[in-house]
This record gives C-alpha cells, sequence and structure tokens, in this order.
C-alpha cells in the first residue's frame, strides 16, 4: 500500500509517499522565507504553495518511484494551519484524488507530529511533548484520543522564539538562531519562570526578554536566558504530568525538538522516573510530508476517509477532537 | 521515638513527589514532617535555587495566613529558606479519603459537610489550594485538616476558587464511585452555609464551565 501526504499548513509546502510498514520512500519540501523582521504573511505563503506545489509533488511521486495511479490514498493537513495555506494543500490533494479516483484521507497536523515521532522512534505508548510555531502541549493516549495534560495558557514555545526574533530583525523560524545565540553566552540574567500545574506561559517571558535587551544586556545574555527559563518551564510541566500519568517514555516532537538544549534538559529530568528520553529524527522535527503521509496511512488503514465534499479546511482544528482508532488505549 | 514507630529510622522518606521529598523526622521528641523541595539537574543553578526558595516561602506563607483565618493545617515549625525546606507537625489521623472508606455513611456525611466549611471559609478567607483532593484532607477524628498547599495561591477569582471545587469532585469521583454524589452533594451543602445559597450557585456554574472547556475532563 501507499499514501501520498500532502502538507501546508504554514511555511512549508512538503509532499511524501510512505508505505503500510512505515517506509518512507520520499520526503520532498519547499519553504516560504519570511522576510527578516517579519513573520509568515499566509497570503504570500500561500502564493509560494501555489508556485511549487506541482513540482514537490511530482519530485516526490518520482524518487518514490510511485504513479498516481498505484496510490491507495491521498493524506492532506486540513488543519490546524493558516487558512489561505491549508487551502492550497487542500486544492492539489482533491484534484489528485478525484484525477486518479483515490480515496482523501484528512490529517490533523498535529497528530502528524505524533505519529511521525512514534514511527521514527519506536515509542509505543510515550508522555509526548509537543513543541511546535503552532503547538506547546503534553499529551498522554487515552480513551481513544489523544488528551492534553498540560499546554501554554498563551504562545507556544516556536511562537516565543519567533516573535522575539522578528523585534529584533532576525528571519524566523528563529529556534537555530536563538539556540546559536545562546551557545554563546553563560551568563544568566533574571527572567520571569512561570509554571501553573502542567501549564505554562510564555507571554510574560517575551516582554521582559525584549525589555532586557532594551535596557543593555547582550542579545546571547539574553537569548542564553530566555532558552534556560523557557525550556526549563516546559521540563518541569513535563515532569509534572510524567509524576502523574506514570509513563516510561517521554517522545519530543515537533519543530522546536531540534533545540538541543530542551532535548538535554528533558533527558536529565527522566532519570529518577525510570523513564526514556525519545527524539524524533532531526530531519523530521519540522513540517514535512512525512508526517501527514504516515498518519494518513494510519487513518487509511483504519477506514477513516472523507468524501471530497467533507474535506474543507478546519484552521482550529483541535487534535483532542481526533478519534484514533488505530492506537489501543491499552498500551 | 519508638512509642510512634517502633524501630523505624528516621528521618524516613514517605513520599517522591515530581517536585519535593517528604520525610518523616524527629523534631525535639516529637513526631514532624519536612517538606524539601529537591535541586532540578535541568535547571542552571541560580534558577533553580531562586525558584526553590520563593516557592518555600510563598508555601510557608499560604499556611500561615490559613491559620490566621482559622483553617486547620499543620504548624509550621521551622523554615529553611537556603535549604528550600520547612518541617511542621505530624497530623495524626487518617486522610480524608481513607476515612470515607470506613466511616458509617452517617458520619460519612458529616465530614464532607465539614470539609465545605472549611473550604468555603479559606476561599472566604482570599486563599485557594489548587490541589484539593481527599488525600490532601488529614481527619484527626474529624477535624479537618488541609495539606499541600505547593500549588495554592492567594486569590479571589471564581475561576481558582472553581479549579478547587472541579479537583476535588475529580477525586471523590475516582476514589469513591459509589456515594460519590452524596459526599459532594454533602460539600456543597457546607460550603453554601458560608458562602449562601447565591454563591455557591455561582461556584457551581463556573465548575460546569470549566469542566466543559475539556482541559479537566476525566481520564478513561
Amino acid at each position: 500500500m501507499y499514501c501520498l501526504g500532502i502538507e501546508s499548513t504554514a511555511h512549508t509546502f512538503g509532499a511524501s509517499v510512505v508505505t503500510q510498514e512505515g517506509r518512507i520512500l520520499s520526503d520532498v519540501r519547499d519553504v516560504y522565507a519570511s522576510k527578516p523582521g517579519t513573520g509568515i504573511h499566509p497570503r504570500e505563503a500561500a502564493d509560494h504553495h501555489s508556485e511549487v506545489a506541482a513540482k514537490v509533488v511530482s519530485d516526490a511521486l518520482r524518487e518514490a518511484g510511485v504513479t498516481g495511479g498505484q496510490l491507495d490514498g491521498v493524506a492532506v493537513a486540513l488543519g490546524p494551519g493558516l487558512g489561505p495555506c491549508l487551502r492550497v494543500g487542500a486544492t492539489v490533494a482533491r484534484a489528485i484524488a478525484s484525477c486518479f479516483g483515490k480515496p482523501i484521507v484528512p490529517v490533523n497536523h498535529a497528530i502528524g507530529h505524533i505519529e511521525i515521532g512514534t514511527l521514527t522512534t519506536g515509542a509505543l505508548d510515550p508522555l509526548v511533548v509537543l513543541v511546535s510555531g503552532g503547538h506547546t502541549a503534553i499529551l498522554a493516549f487515552s480513551g481513544g484520543k489523544w488528551r492534553v495534560f498540560g499546554e501554554t495558557e498563551d504562545i507556544t514555545l516556536g511562537n516565543l522564539y519567533d516573535m522575539f526574533a522578528r523585534e529584533i530583525n532576525l528571519p524566523s523560524p528563529a529556534g537555530p538562531q536563538v539556540e546559536k545565540l545562546a551557545s554563546k553566552s553563560a551568563n544568566f540574567v533574571p527572567l520571569p519562570y512561570v509554571v501553573k500545574g502542567n501549564d505554562v506561559s510564555y507571554s510574560g517571558l517575551l516582554t521582559a526578554s525584549l525589555a532586557r535587551l532594551r535596557s543593555g544586556a547582550s542579545l546571547e545574555d539574553v537569548c542564553y536566558s530566555m532558552q534556560e527559563v523557557s525550556c526549563s518551564m516546559l521540563t518541569e510541566a513535563v515532569e509534572r504530568s510524567l509524576a502523574y500519568t506514570r509513563k516510561k517514555e517521554v517522545l519530543l516532537t515537533g519543530g522546536v525538538a531540534a533545540n538541543r538544549v530542551l532535548q538535554k534538559k528533558l533527558a536529565d529530568m527522566v532519570v529518577p522516573h525510570d523513564a526514556v528520553p525519545r527524539v524524533v529524527p532531526q530531519q523530521y522535527t519540522g513540517d514535512c510530508g512525512a508526517q501527514v503521509a504516515w498518519a494518513g496511512m494510519l487513518a487509511l488503514r483504519a477506514g477513516e476517509t472523507a468524501e471530497i465534499a467533507d474535506t474543507r479546511v478546519r484552521p482550529k482544528w483541535r487534535l483532542e477532537d481526533v478519534k484514533i482508532p488505530w492506537r489501543s488505549t491499552a498500551a | 521515638m519508638s512509642k510512634y514507630l517502633g524501630e523505624a529510622q528516621l528521618p524516613k522518606l514517605i513520599y517522591r513527589g515530581a517536585e519535593a521529598e517528604i520525610y518523616l523526622q524527629d523534631w525535639y521528641g516529637e513526631l514532624a514532617v519536612m517538606k524539601n523541595r529537591i535541586p532540578k539537574p535541568y535547571r542552571v543553578h541560580e534558577l533553580d535555587s531562586t525558584i526553590r526558595r520563593n516557592r518555600t516561602l510563598h508555601e510557608t506563607n499560604l499556611m500561615h495566613e490559613a491559620r490566621k483565618i482559622g483553617i486547620p493545617v499543620p504548624v509550621i515549625q521551622h523554615l529553611d529558606p537556603e535549604e528550600s525546606s520547612f518541617i511542621m507537625e505530624y497530623v495524626h489521623g487518617l486522610t480524608l479519603k481513607e476515612e470515607l472508606y470506613v466511616l458509617p455513611p452517617q458520619v460519612r456525611r458529616k465530614r464532607c459537610i465539614e470539609l465545605g466549611r472549611v473550604v468555603a471559609k479559606m476561599h472566604e478567607g482570599g486563599l485557594v489550594h489548587g490541589d484539593l483532593t481527599i488525600s490532601n484532607v488529614i481527619s484527626d477524628n474529624g477535624k479537618l485538616f488541609l495539606i499541600d498547599f505547593g500549588l495554592g495561591d492567594f486569590s479571589n477569582e471564581l475561576e481558582d476558587r472553581g479549579v478547587d471545587l472541579l479537583l476535588l469532585n475529580r477525586a471523590m469521583k475516582s476514589t469513591h464511585v459509589k456515594f460519590h454524589e452524596e459526599i459532594f452533594g454533602a460539600f456543597l451543602k457546607g460550603y453554601s452555609t458560608v458562602v449562601g445559597r447565591k454563591n455557591e450557585a455561582d461556584i457551581v456554574s463556573k465548575v460546569h464551565e470549566i469542566e466543559r472547556r475539556g482541559r479537566y475532563s476525566e481520564r478513561t
């Protein structure tokens, strides 16, 4: 069985073909780059996606050595994400599905991050730490759905870095830049640390970090301190959830999973809980077609297909609303 | 110490949470409890010691305030901010969770009415517990002590009070399924005797609203 997956929720247009066994035959992407000092402009990103879509999809099929006729389904991330961007992916998916007479499989982008994480790390029943521009959430599987145990009360971790970078004219996504600048300092300047139970709040940290910068602290020191505080906060929230759920694996996935400081903190944290850390491989941290193709394959095998008329985009699709028939609760 | 623990060695670790360790220990011949916030390897030293210190002060502050407004809480006997630890009196008795299993229905109901009064008084006094479960209530022959203010706060927000009730309701439901409605009903009765019917109705509808948001929905 082959499933084509199409990703277009934010800055990335991606396409990938996976097999039923979870072999990723291709994973092609083209990323819209925003101008330094600005975020993603939804319409410009959508224009970018329209321009590259045909090439990305045909490259993904060619690399996989699969023709449109051989596909068993076409998966597409219908949300959550930016409306104009989502519509490009949805349109492309509908066209391919109806052209070849294949079923279309709606995929929740966040579920894609989780499933590509479990596929590539072998995690069976993990506590999931999903960190990206769109999500900062701590999740565990229970009762047929992924449940939120903790999350950000305001902006996400990726958002924190991107908004900070935007104010000082760095290009986004800014995570790697912030991490690089932070690595040049070990001078901690105090910043607000806010953990409420299993939740975190980053908006005050953003404001305070920018204020520190304006009042003369060096960029390296602020990046170092902001990264230390933000990652420590999340690690503490994860530790609380881990103590409560007693899971034995912690899976870090999503774009900010590439941050080595966060990886290290989680690895240090799990030791006394007899749990093991699992981190999605670098190439699958950021948005990609493979996460959609694989989550789509799982849904396809469980019979979760949709009529073309039911494939409207869902910009605010919450992941805990998604039924997961392919995963058993008693893991 | 032998009068309490036989041959047991003190200090003795009795609980390890995500944030702190709880020890039984001797305090000038009396049994006492030490709560010690342990250093976290994932936080830089300066940040870690500030957080542990501030939280220890915040928690003991809340306990002190609770005592001032007449809420039974363990007496704090010693506070060491530099070590992020404090020692408090050991409250004899069972947790309410344990006691509810063994009490006859009449007394069971009485206990929950009393808990409603205590919690309402705490809320009226401007405090919220933040982790209100029946495991965090110790019954010393019917006198109900609230313990573990680690997630507590000074607050008069209906939202924060609602979270207290929601957590309590969930804890009752998960351990005492058979008479859960009876005991939570009794709790609300006690609660309303302090705050009045109108305020009780307001907080109950707030609890439903928080529940509907799904963030605290029951694990199955």
